[in-house]
């Protein structure tokens, strides 16, 4: 047991705390407040509080536990809100609306029975992540209990029925060793979990949101990033991810941001339902809200919380997206810490270790091969939105990030203030997935390359030719240029815009979304051929078509089909007939 | 502050001075955060802060600097506490310092309790959604860029632009619809000039609302340190009106810009390493701690809205006190110098200004069911206008053609028409959006694509004169 020798803002150093080791949890204090060791030296601990450290007092005691940060995982996680600890948020609610320092409570129920049924039986040889049961644990979720790492053996005893997260519920002997599983495992949260081996992306993750996965696909175990300034709308875009991505189960971490925003989240999932089957929203989601007046230390916490639960699902062979709301938060607080420990820094102030942190988080994304039996497959993608002061990409942060992550959605102020939202800019983002994801896309449409190749060339070529209508005005460009500005309109405004609160257009199927670029692109062809006939883009302009491209964004995902094959022989009819009249 | 407590300890020990930083020999039993005395030989009393705390030094920030201190006869006194604020029902209508002592004459508050002033957090799981829409009877804030309760939306303004009145202006009319309840202002001087804190009192005196308001003054010649302190103090009585009085506090804070100096001529003269301007890289997480204190919880009546001013040194959006403040608060009022110029009053830039937590606000129940879409239909307007003007600048507005002139000359209308208003003028928000529906009767009907077509029909002046 060790004693407090200087407080210092969020840094605390310990002295006799001989024994103990690197990144061990210890309990400081009357309170208990949670503090990590982050150094040691000689007999001294340089310790980070994951709590508030406002009247502690020299001498006070510090007892180190013995155990380092570990996540709690079993039956009871999903739909679970969670503070940057892994403290359950819902139960210290029984404690008052406000949190009290050093409050300690489970992450997981304790007492609930869940219905456990095996899958193997007696006499049955396994190895570490082998599945040896299941356990229904919300309508979207069955939780598979997996043999922990390090266990093997021989299946002495395996139970059925009705179990609590500590109870029993095998026991395998390994030449005379038996060891008993329960459904309750501990992982410490810097470690990433074990599987068999990492596999190149192949799969779509479809987001329901068309720039993403039309315009810049973002594949399952891949890892993307969103910078952008305030008001540039991140959170809507990481909220409308983890709505509606499909995706089996999705981890929402609110780092340092509102508290409001995030009771807004915790809100709105639990009456939204899932498209794909119609169940609560909160049954597929588990939420970590480390609000920006909660403790800074916790939000690398918080984040490590984050990525270790996603794991555990991955291992089960579930395919989990993890969001992060905001990366910068984080960073802010390892600077905060290096700023504490006088170490030297890098750019900005941040540590100089800033760029190898933010890599071990993403690189933690993938899709795997898990360990154990039943052969599976299971992945981990990590969205994680960015703040940059001023809007200024060229700040470590994002340009720490840039140098990880494979998509990059460049969030754009002139676009939000434009409220042309997602302020997704079309022009500077991209993704590394295209190629990965082509024989996926080719299901849906064989079309989509050639027609996403169009519309990212239309839309360069509208951003050239704005510079010359500041010049000399629209009225001057030739009549092929000024077809080109129309379309591109459309394909803003009919296509990448789309509205995060309308119930129809916030999901869109990649199906809705290649028709409707689809039409966009058929509608362009139709009138250059009329522009060839020696009509006016005033004409085109004037069609009844233009309003009905317009409204395509109204269609219900079930309708696409057959009302874009009405909107398409309407649309040659009528630039035919067109045509037709002009002289 | 609590006089009664027992100073549990004294050193003269102290080792030297650095800025407003005093480091003495280690204090036994002193609490980091603590507030202590420190006595000068003259016999005065100044106060002061444990900010680092170790078996072999502590240091204190001086409020008020170090001057007269010395290192022989002057000691440090321990009164074993946080900075508290003494709060009752009886500080409504009351005027304090930056230290949360009375400054108007008037008795010693007679606490029901002392509440530590960087209160605790909210918990997430236990706050509701802000919802109810305030009306401020200014059409810029109610028609497009709507304030509710709990949310925090500051003003981004600069020097010499009327924030003040619009502030001011505020405070006399926010009113939730239909309700009647208990409201409370809270207001936070922070580094203001004494003028400029003269007229917000004087402001509260005329419109009587003097004895529902608190205020926390600390003018420009008042110490620095109590800059940081001045914010927290009206945040605390906010708090308490709110979460144990079942009020709905509105707490004005002015002039944040102010107190982000403070903080960075403290962090300069702890020698911390600072990021972005010299500005600590703890300025997020601090003014999150503040602005966070905004919102409304489960199962309690009261809520608290915050009202941050700031001055944007030379206008700039991306300094980094509108843009740390702007990752915080959930939108902002913009004030722009152009229309200022131009003599709208106020001057919000619709553009740049933005309340997120609006749509939750308005709506058929909350404000009129037209709300959404004459907002949309404004802005898109406006900034087609807007547009057209900055073309129109190049090639000559003769060259635009006829619906484009409407759109130049709607630009105008709505400047002078829909943000402009007078500064006593109290508009409620269906006069508000019915001057947004006189601005579309100028406009070809089959323009008005934003808005629903039965709304079209109820409201649009043309068909509302025929019912």
């Amino acid at each position: 047991m060790g004693k407090i020798w200087r407080v210092s803002g969020p840094v605390i150093i310990g002295e006799d705390m001989k024994g103990s080791q690197v990144y061990e949890i210890v309990e400081i204090g009357s309170k208990g407040l949670v503090g990590e060791i982050i150094g040691l030296d000689e007999d001294k601990a340089i310790i980070q509080a994951h709590e508030d450290t406002q009247s502690l007092e020299v001498g006070e005691t510090v007892r180190g536990t013995g155990a380092i940060l570990t996540a709690e995982l079993g039956p009871g996680i999903v739909g679970a809100i969670y503070d940057g600890l892994q403290k359950s948020l819902t139960v210290l609610m029984e404690k008052g609306s406000f949190i009290e320092r050093g409050a300690k409570v489970f992450s997981l129920p304790r007492d609930k029975k869940w219905s456990f049924t095996p899958t193997v039986k007696v006499g049955d040889v396994v190895n570490q992540g082998d599945i040896i049961g299941t356990v229904p644990e919300t309508s979207l979720i069955v939780h598979k209990i997996m043999v922990p790492v390090g266990v093997k053996g021989v299946v002495k005893e395996i139970a059925k029925g009705e179990y609590t997260i500590e109870e029993p519920v095998a026991r395998i002997s390994d030449n005379g060793k038996v060891s008993e599983v329960i459904m309750l495992q501990k992982w410490p949260v810097r470690k990433p979990r074990p599987y068999k081996q990492r596999l190149a992306p192949s799969q779509m993750l479809i987001t329901g949101t068309r720039i993403m996965d039309y315009m810049f696909p973002l594949a399952l175990g891949g890892k993307a990033a969103i910078p952008g300034g305030f008001g540039t709308g991140k959170t809507v875009a990481l909220q409308q991810l983890a709505r509606w991505s499909q995706t089996q189960l999705n981890i929402y971490v609110g780092c340092g941001e509102r508290g409001n925003e995030m009771a807004d989240v915790l809100y709105s999932f639990r009456r939204l339902k899932d498209p794909a089957t119609g169940s609560s929203l909160q049954d597929k989601e588990i939420f970590i809200a480390n609000t920006s007046n909660m403790p800074v230390v916790a939000r690398e916490a918080s984040i490590f919380v984050g990525i270790t639960i996603a794991e555990y699902f991955r291992d089960m062979g579930y395919d989990v997206l993890l969001v992060c709301d905001s990366t910068s938060r984080w960073a802010e607080a390892m600077r905060e810490i290096g700023g504490r420990l006088e170490e030297i820094p890098g750019e900005e102030g941040f540590p100089a270790y800033l760029g190898s942190r933010l890599a071990a988080f993403y690189e933690r994304a993938g899709l795997v091969e898990c360990a154990g039996n039943p052969q599976r497959q299971g992945s981990v993608t990590v969205v994680g939105a960015v703040s940059p002061p001023g809007a200024d990409f060229s700040e470590p942060v994002t340009q720490n990030t840039l140098r990880i992550i494979d998509v990059f959605y460049a969030l754009d102020v002139t676009l939000a203030n434009k409220r042309h939202f997602p302020a997704i800019n079309w022009l500077t983002s991209y993704s590394l997935y295209v190629e990965d994801v082509k024989d996926w896309w080719a299901k849906v449409s064989s079309e989509w390359d050639a027609t996403r190749a169009t519309a990212l060339r239309l839309l360069q070529k509208e951003a050239e030719l704005e510079e010359i209508v500041r010049l000399v005005g629209p009225e001057a460009l030739p009549e092929t240029d000024k077809l080109v500005m129309v379309v591109t309109r459309m394909m803003r405004e009919d296509f990448l815009m789309q509205s995060a609160y309308n119930e129809i257009d916030t999901y869109c199927t990649p199906q809705k979304g290649q028709l409707m670029m689809g039409t966009i692109v058929k509608f362009y062809e139709l009138a250059q051929r009329m522009l060839d006939a020696g009509a006016t883009v005033a004409d085109v302009r004037s069609s009844p078509i233009v309003a009905k491209i317009s409204r395509m964004k109204d269609i219900a995902n079930d309708d696409i089909v057959p009302r874009i094959k009405g909107l398409w022989s309407e649309m040659e009819m009528n630039l035919v007939v067109q045509k037709g009249e002009v002289r | 502050m609590n006089l009664s407590s027992l100073y549990v300890t004294e050193s003269s020990a102290l080792n030297r001075t650095k800025g407003s930083l005093l480091i003495a020999k280690s204090i036994p039993g002193i609490k980091l955060g603590e507030i202590v005395d420190v006595c000068l030989a003259s016999g005065e009393v100044k106060r002061g802060q444990a900010i680092d705390i170790s078996k072999e030094a502590t240091v204190v920030q001086v409020f008020g600097g170090v001057s007269e201190v010395d290192l022989m006869r002057s000691r440090i006194r321990c009164r074993g506490e946080a900075l508290r604020l003494a709060v009752s029902e009886s500080i409504l209508g009351r005027v304090f310092n930056g230290m949360g002592e009375p400054i108007d004459g008037g008795p010693q508050v007679i606490p029901e309790d002392y509440l530590d002033v960087n209160g605790e957090a909210i918990n997430p799981a236990g706050r509701q959604p802000p919802a109810e829409f305030i009306e401020t009877g200014i059409s810029a804030i109610d028609g497009l860029n709507a304030l509710v309760r709990g949310q925090k939306l500051p003003i981004f303004s600069g020097s010499g632009l009327p924030h003040n009145q619009i502030a001011a202006q505020i405070i006399r009319q926010a009113s939730v619809k239909g309700k009647q309840s208990q409201f409370a202002v809270v207001f936070a001087a922070i580094g203001v000039s004494y003028d400029d804190a003269a007229f917000f009192m004087k402001n509260m005196e005329q419109t009587g609302a003097r004895e529902r308001t608190i205020a926390f003054i600390n003018t420009a010649s008042d110490p620095v340190i109590e800059r940081i302190s001045t914010p927290r103090l009206a945040l605390t009585a906010g708090e308490y009106l709110a979460w144990r009085k079942g009020m709905h506090v509105l707490v004005i804070l002015t002039d944040m810009t102010n107190y982000c100096e403070a903080l960075r001529e403290l962090s300069a003269m702890r020698e911390e390493i600072p990021s972005r301007r010299g500005y600590p890289g703890y300025m997020y997480t601090d003014l999150a701690t503040m602005y966070e204190r905004a919102g409304r919880i489960l199962g309690k009546d009261g809520s608290v809205t915050i009202l941050p001013i700031l001055t944007m040194p030379d206008d700039d959006i991306t300094h980094p006190i509108p843009d740390l403040t702007g990752y915080i608060t959930e939108g902002q009022i913009v004030l722009s110098r152009e229309l200022e110029r131009k003599g709208a009053y106020p001057p919000i830039d619709v553009f740049l200004s933005l309340s997120r937590m609006m749509k939750e606000g308005i709506g058929a129940d909350k404000t009129r069911e037209d709300h959404n879409n004459v907002f949309m239909q404004l802005y898109a307007a406006y900034a087609e206008g807007c547009n057209l003007r900055e073309i129109s600048t190049i090639i000559g507005a003769e060259a635009l053609g006829e619906r484009d002139k409407i759109y130049l000359e709607i630009a105008d209308r709505f400047e002078r028409e829909f943000i402009s208003q007078g500064v006593n003028e109290r508009r409620t928000v269906e006069e508000t959006l019915d001057i947004g529906w006189n601005l579309f009767s100028a406009l070809p009907e089959e323009d008005l694509k934003l808005i629903n077509q039965k709304l079209i029909k109820k409201y649009l002046p043309k068909y509302r004169e025929k019912v």
